[in-house]
């Protein structure tokens, strides 16, 4: 091997173990800041952890949310139509939060089964169902055409009612 | 009659731009491999009309959303009769379809620019150029019209009515975040080309760099607006006054922004030095690849966000496919033609050579982190491992502390000389400036209402570090050249894009620290007459009230607010609306913006009696977040008009026979 050869593999060598270093420390910040997702099913089962950061989804059940008048605070129940989760939360609720539809819901789980919510995600569009609910929903036992029965026979939306006649059926 | 034409006008344009495209593609490459001029003069004329038959069917179905054409499927799932004329415009690119043909005709005018201002280049190499852009856009072409086409017909059942635009994409930041983003995405096709036409040419000298810089600029000063106006977008729309989620479509134009900047660095030292050369080529097919590799993430529906419109899984497949061969050919191309034997330009590592090399491996390795955190969990759903996902604590973990490093070395940088120079001189040059930097920034926060924080400190010191130095080598210029004038005119417009460039980076990170830190958000229970003091302002509700707008209804509070201690007092409004065709309600924050400071007032929910939640923010220094982007983007643009990127005859560097290989391809 000439010198110059040699150079050149001791920097290659080192790029090398730099690389391999700086990847494990990414593994390492991975594995400790990843959130699992769980359904309600596996959640009864006693599958997730207590106490710690997870994910959850499914529907949020019809007439289970609960305000507290006087201040912020907020319960519902969400369910895979098999098994339910209750959850709180303190805060506003995001703008297409409704009972009937898919949420996703980071917080952590007590104890007694309750899960503590530091963010409730809905989404961004009316007709879109969290992929992670979708599927934990069919793992459930429904189709997607069940529960987009179950969504859409659930009455439009209080408010909504008296404008429903103006939205243009033919085009969804 | 011909007005019920225009989608069919618009889909044979489509076709015959695709048929361009092709032409574009192979005629100029053949012709140049194998040295035909008639071949290669294919190029520019096919690059013209590719362009103009994409605009035309662009117009067409722009006219077509205009006209409330509802037989067509885009334009009824996503306009309706009531939508304003401008909304309706834009509504054009909020949905899959029309967002890829706008891409497609971005990659067109790209490429019609190229061909238009490099009258100097050499007739081998610009057909190259022109022809791997070719490439590029048959797939995108092909893409749209093989899956989604959207001049596609709902015959004969034609909708009364159209479904609405999404109330969230019905908004000024939709008309400019989309088309600037994507000029940035698409504008790296260009020293993307560049790079594939200097290996198949065997040319990797400095010129080609030369000659790719100035497209590299305009397409990452584009990308920094594009990011940045997203940005500002989901803060004041999304309703919760966050301005970055790490969200994974956020990432995918993070990505090719981090590598993009990694290669404006690379560039610059490949022109000035001739050395890295490999490596900036390598890079500059990351850099596109990432932009293909976002528009897969966005485009294909693997992701869920108000971004991915799309859910059919050809279309995902394709673009992957797309993807594939891209990243696949153009490695192959480099693995078969990189220099084998570059010539070595030593460096000392106390250069600014060196410097730049730490910078791109920072770069670098921040995209990595980035990369992985963003496709881990798709990966991982691929392969059926289980549904998870990557917090902001991971990306927070990695990325700030890789960008304090980062911040070290750019206050060094540009102080330090190139191939050489000794510690001791880059100490006498920095010592005083670095020393500064470290007291202002320890003890600024305290005067910021007592309240001392090590981020906000970091952060700080952090931009002093890059600022300082730089001020103190303008003077250095300036005294050298004797008078203020001369030393101003000395200074060429590159440098003083460098310095606009560096100072953006550091405004963004004093905005990022502070609005971080010293953020007061409250949400609370409302009612007209309640009043909540946040911040040092009182937050009074006088009133609701309820209004109809063109196609939503409204509630909206009126709340007045006044700084303690000062009798003057403004109204914020905020809304909640809820937009009719869908259904759907949204929240429209009320902002009283301000250099220093942010007030933001969002309603949450009835909660009856009169009695809304509101979310009510106090956000010191947010604007500076974007204020940087924008001086960011302005020093790339600055950089690109200076004098001798528009010679009349660029010079070509003679360089040793080693690294210019003239071989046939």
């Amino acid at each position: 091997m000439t010198p110059k050869r040699k150079q050149r593999l001791f920097v290659i060598l080192g790029l090398v173990s730099l690389a391999a270093i700086a990847v494990g420390l990414t593994l390492y910040a991975l594995r400790a800041n990843i959130n699992l997702f769980f359904s309600p099913i596996q959640i009864a089962a006693g599958e997730a952890p207590i106490e710690r950061q997870i994910r959850a989804g499914g529907m949020v059940k019809e007439g289970s949310v609960s305000r507290n008048p006087d201040s912020l605070d907020v319960e519902f129940v969400i369910t895979d139509f098999v098994e339910e989760v209750e959850v709180h939360y303190s805060g506003i609720l995001p703008d297409l939060f409704r009972e009937g539809q898919g949420v996703v819901v980071v917080g952590q789980l007590s104890e007694n089964g309750r899960l503590h919510a530091d963010q409730v995600l809905a989404k961004h569009d009316e007709n879109y169902m969290p992929s992670e609910v979708a599927e934990a929903l069919e793992a459930a036992g429904y189709s997607s055409s069940d529960y987009a029965e179950k969504y859409n026979s659930a009455d439009k939306y209080d408010s909504a009612d008296e404008y429903s006649g103006t939205k243009n059926e033919g085009a969804d | 009659m011909l007005t019920k034409m225009i989608p069919e006008i618009g889909h044979f344009a489509l076709v015959i731009a695709l048929l361009m495209a092709f032409f574009q593609a192979v005629m100029p490459l053949a012709g140049a491999a194998t040295r035909r001029p008639l071949w290669m003069a294919f190029a520019r004329p096919m690059a013209a009309g590719q362009f103009l038959f994409v605009a035309v069917a662009y117009l067409c179905l722009t006219t077509s959303y205009m006209l409330d054409d509802f037989s067509v499927a885009t334009v009824a799932n996503n306009s309706n009769s009531m939508l304003p004329w401008y909304y309706k415009f834009s509504a054009v690119w909020g949905n899959h379809e029309g967002s890829v043909l706008l891409w497609s005709l971005i990659l067109a005018g790209w490429t019609f620019a190229v061909s238009r201002f490099s009258r100097n280049l050499p007739e081998d190499m610009i057909s190259r150029v022109l022809g791997v852009m070719g490439m590029v856009s048959s797939g995108f072409l092909l893409f749209v019209l093989v899956t989604s086409n959207p001049f596609e017909r709902l015959l004969p059942v034609i909708p009364q009515d159209g479904a609405d635009l999404n109330p969230l994409l019905q908004d000024f930041g939709l008309i400019i975040h989309p088309p600037m983003l994507y000029m940035g995405y698409v504008g790296f096709s260009v020293v993307f080309a560049f790079a594939i036409a200097a290996l198949l040419g065997g040319r990797l000298d400095a010129a080609w760099t030369r000659w790719a810089r100035p497209w590299t600029n305009i397409a990452w000063a584009f990308l920094t607006v594009g990011i940045a106006l997203g940005s500002w977008w989901a803060y004041y729309e999304l309703g919760w006054g966050g301005w970055w989620f790490w969200d994974p479509v956020e990432n995918a134009s993070l990505l090719p922004w981090l590598a993009g900047t990694a290669l404006l660095h690379s560039l610059a030292v490949t022109e000035k030095r001739g050395s890295f050369k490999s490596w900036t080529v390598l890079l500059a097919i990351l850099t596109f690849s990432l932009s293909l590799l976002g528009t897969f993430l966005v485009r294909s529906g693997v992701l869920t966000s108000v971004h991915a419109f799309a859910n059919d899984p050809s279309r995902g497949l394709f673009i992957l496919a797309l993807l594939g061969v891209t990243v696949g050919l153009s490695l192959l191309v480099f693995a078969l033609r990189a220099p084998r034997v570059s010539h070595t330009v030593a460096f000392s590592w106390v250069s600014r050579d060196a410097l730049l090399l730490v910078n791109n491996i920072l770069l670098v390795i921040m995209t990595v982190t980035v990369l992985l955190g963003t496709v881990y969990p798709l990966l991982l759903d691929a392969l059926g491992l289980g549904k998870i996902s990557v917090g902001p604590p991971y990306f927070n973990a990695l990325f700030v502390p890789l960008t304090v490093i980062l911040c070290v070395f750019m206050g060094l940088g540009p102080s330090a000389r190139w191939k050489h120079m000794s510690a001791r001189e880059l100490f006498r040059r920095l010592g005083l400036a670095s020393l500064a930097a470290l007291i202002i920034g320890m003890f600024v926060p305290l005067a910021y209402g007592g309240e001392w924080n090590l981020w906000v400190s970091l952060g700080l010191v952090a931009a002093l570090w890059i600022v300082l130095p730089m001020v103190r080598d303008l003077f250095e210029k300036i005294r050298r050249a004797g008078s203020l004038g001369d030393g101003l005119r000395k200074l060429s417009l590159a440098y003083w894009g460098m310095v606009l460039g560096h100072l953006g980076v550091a405004v963004t990170i004093i905005g990022v620290a502070v609005v971080s830190n010293y953020n007061v958000e409250r949400n609370v229970r409302l009612a007209p007459g309640d009043s909540v003091q946040v911040a040092g302002y009182t937050f009074t509700m006088n009133e609701l009230q309820s209004r109809r707008g063109p196609n939503y209804l409204s509630d909206m509070a009126f709340i007045e607010v006044s700084r303690d201690g000062s009798s003057r007092s403004f109204t914020m409004v905020p809304e909640k609306r809820l937009y009719i065709a869908r259904g759907m309600p949204m929240t429209q924050v009320a902002l009283r913006p301000g250099l220093f400071r942010d007030l933001y007032v969002a309603m949450g929910e009835d909660l009856g009696d009169g009695a809304w939640a509101m979310r009510i923010q106090y956000k010191p220094f947010v604007r500076w977040l974007w204020l940087g982007a924008l001086l960011m983007a302005a020093g790339g643009v600055m950089a690109v008009i200076d004098r001798r990127y528009r010679l009349k005859r660029h010079q070509q560097v003679p360089l040793p026979a080693s690294s210019t290989r003239e071989v046939p391809v």
